[in-house]
């Protein structure tokens, strides 16, 4: 059995205090729980986590929760505005509103996580090989994101959803391809800065594979600028999913997503402007929430950012 | 400056290739036969062999690449099965009409980010600061088309003060031109406004804690002097440089804001065409983009070079 120094804390603003003795750091939380106290401190992260939650809650339990069937038509109710049987109104086909943005956060919410996990999944190995392994391999896998950095991230997130065909999945794949070379960029410059440190040095002198000090040494210590990456990007994934649904790229008709709602709302403006509020103030909501707690976080994980 | 600049045009050129490799592989997504969903409805065979032979589809992909890159290289970026005009004119003909559009909503981006941005910094911990805090928030969160749905119910449905969807070129009416161009304007420049509110508040706060402002102070001058003649000078660059860099997020918006405002631009252009499945368009629109992007940032880069003594080496 190789002998195995174990996963080290972060050395960067949540490592430990080396100036802190051993009786001292025993009596101390370790990193995370002091993570967590910082984030918890701050209001605005906490309200993000809060809506964070209802939101994901909504979505999950929207079979419970959404009062209509959100494909049910009733021609008895076309574009009613909202009233306490129908708190967001109704749409141009006597949709229930209400109903379909719970339904829609579904498709949003899903598409967020999903999509930002393609790209956690395949830009931070891709990454850490780069800065791990170098010379020629890192070269290759940089100029490669530094291309696909210089296409415009909703353009070539249109493009690779048209090139795949509308619908749901192939906008998730189309935003996860998009936002990969982020989260290369950052995990390569991260192993950069710690493949140097002595305990990775430690771990390679006592001879660990590279396999096992990427996973277990270097691994633990980039997680929290990705963990902050990842979750502003998922801001930035559920405002792409909406944008691919609002052009007919994403969600399909007449499965609700917020942005699709928000394209047909357009033809009833002057009749039921109702029909545009709501989805957008979904969108508006889920993406500010996910904003507050990405700041919060960085400002939790890593205190110099403050 | 004589040693930065051929390293980073050499730079250019592995990027340029990488882009352009991959939106020439964006084709090869396409499901089944690529002539046959090239030639979309009309599915006859001899239009289906036509394209064929004119993409040379039927060749290896290195060589199917090697000729259309000779095409792009000689300004021939194929052309669009739906309107049958080479792809090259029609960018031309839809780009000016973004550029204005940019433009405003560039000059929009300034008017509210920079100032937003200073007063941010220079009153931290106020109302103040909070407000802008709040509004840069606003900017980041809000999807611009559905900012631009409920603009177009406020100003145009509400009130009849702005016409809801259309665009007058400048040279036709200048007035008209103004009012079918400032609600979509500045829908695109509200979330560039955000960061460059951000990027100003950050620079300005790094500014005012340097040597040469506590000197400037020291000296008795006016805080208005200081602040507007020795840290706002140094601190905007930056921020101004990095402005091009949101080049980007300005094309991308674009494409949404040109859609809920039916101007036909460069961003309903690729829109259309990825309606009507006219994938010529598409590659040659996003390559365009990314080609104009890339220069772009290449011009930032210089303007922080030229503007920084220490970088010039």
């Amino acid at each position: 059995m190789r002998p195995d120094t174990g996963p080290h804390p972060v050395k960067t603003a949540i490592g430990p205090d080396p100036s802190v003795g051993v009786s001292a750091t025993l009596s101390q939380p370790g990193p995370a729980r002091r993570a967590l106290r910082r984030l918890l401190a701050r209001r605005a992260a906490v309200f993000g986590l809060a809506v964070v939650a209802l939101m994901a809650l909504l979505a999950l339990a929207a079979p419970w929760i959404a009062p209509f069937d959100p494909l049910a038509t009733s021609w008895k109710s076309v574009r009613k505005a909202p009233s306490l049987l129908h708190w967001f109104g109704t749409d141009e086909v006597g949709r229930d509103l209400f109903s379909r943005v719970i339904w829609g956060g579904r498709a949003s919410m899903a598409a967020g996580l999903i999509s930002v996990s393609i790209a956690v999944g395949i830009g931070v190995p891709l990454g850490m090989l780069a800065g791990y392994v170098g010379g020629l391999l890192d070269a290759a896998i940089s100029r490669l994101t530094d291309a696909m950095l210089a296409i415009p991230f909703l353009i070539l997130a249109i493009a690779l959803a048209a090139f795949l065909g509308p619908s749901l999945g192939n906008a998730m794949i189309a935003i996860g391809v998009t936002a990969t070379p982020i989260f290369v960029r950052l995990s390569r410059g991260q192993v950069l800065a710690v493949r140097a440190e002595e305990y990775v040095e430690a771990a390679r002198a006592v001879g660990n594979p590279p396999a096992r000090i990427l996973l277990r040494h270097i691994l633990p210590n980039i997680l929290p600028p990705v963990i902050v990456q990842a979750t502003l990007a998922i801001a930035a994934a559920i405002i792409a999913e909406a944008s691919l649904s609002f052009l007919g790229l994403g969600q399909q008709p007449p499965s609700p997503s917020w942005g699709s709602m928000l394209n047909t709302a357009q033809r009833f403006l002057t009749q039921a402007p109702w029909m545009a509020v709501f989805p957008g103030l979904a969108i508006f909501i889920t993406v500010l929430a996910f904003n507050l707690l990405g700041d919060g976080l960085r400002d939790a994980l890593d205190p110099r950012s403050r | 400056m004589l040693k930065f600049l051929p390293r980073r045009l050499a730079q250019l050129v592995p990027t340029l290739f990488l882009v352009s490799v991959i939106i020439f592989l964006l084709q090869q997504l396409l499901p089944g036969d690529p002539a046959t969903v090239m030639a979309g409805e009309e599915n006859d065979p001899v239009v289906i062999e036509q394209i064929r032979q004119q993409y040379h589809l039927d060749q290896p992909l290195p060589v199917q690449y090697l000729y259309w890159a000779r095409g792009v290289l000689s300004g021939d970026l194929g052309e669009s099965m739906r309107i049958k005009k080479p792809v090259a004119e029609l960018i031309v003909e839809k780009l000016p009409v973004t550029l204005q559009l940019a433009t405003m909503a560039m000059g929009f981006a300034l008017l509210i980010g920079i100032p937003a941005g200073i007063v941010s910094a220079v009153k931290k911990g106020s109302s103040w600061d909070i407000g802008a805090n709040v509004f840069a928030l606003w900017g980041l969160s809000t999807p611009n088309f559905w900012l631009g749905i409920m603009l177009i119910f406020l100003f145009s449905v509400k009130l009849g003060w702005l016409p809801a969807s259309g665009f007058v070129s400048p040279l036709e009416d200048l007035g008209q031109s103004l009012a079918s161009t400032v609600m979509p304007a500045f829908v695109l420049g509200n979330a560039i406004a955000a960061v460059l509110m951000r990027h100003m508040r950050s620079a300005m706060l790094q500014a005012m804690s340097a040597d040469y402002v506590r000197t400037a102070r020291a000296k008795g001058l006016l805080e208005t002097v200081v602040v507007m003649k020795h840290a706002l000078r140094n601190a905007l660059t930056p921020v101004i440089t990095l402005g091009a860099l949101e080049f980007g997020t300005l094309l991308s918006g674009a494409v949404l804001t040109e859609q809920v405002f039916s101007i036909p631009g460069f961003g309903k252009l690729i829109v259309d065409a990825v309606f009507n499945r006219d994938y010529q368009v598409v590659q040659g629109v996003v390559l365009v983009t990314a080609t104009v992007y890339i220069l772009l940032n290449l011009l930032a880069d210089i303007a922080y070079v030229l503007v920084n003594p220490r970088l010039r080496g």
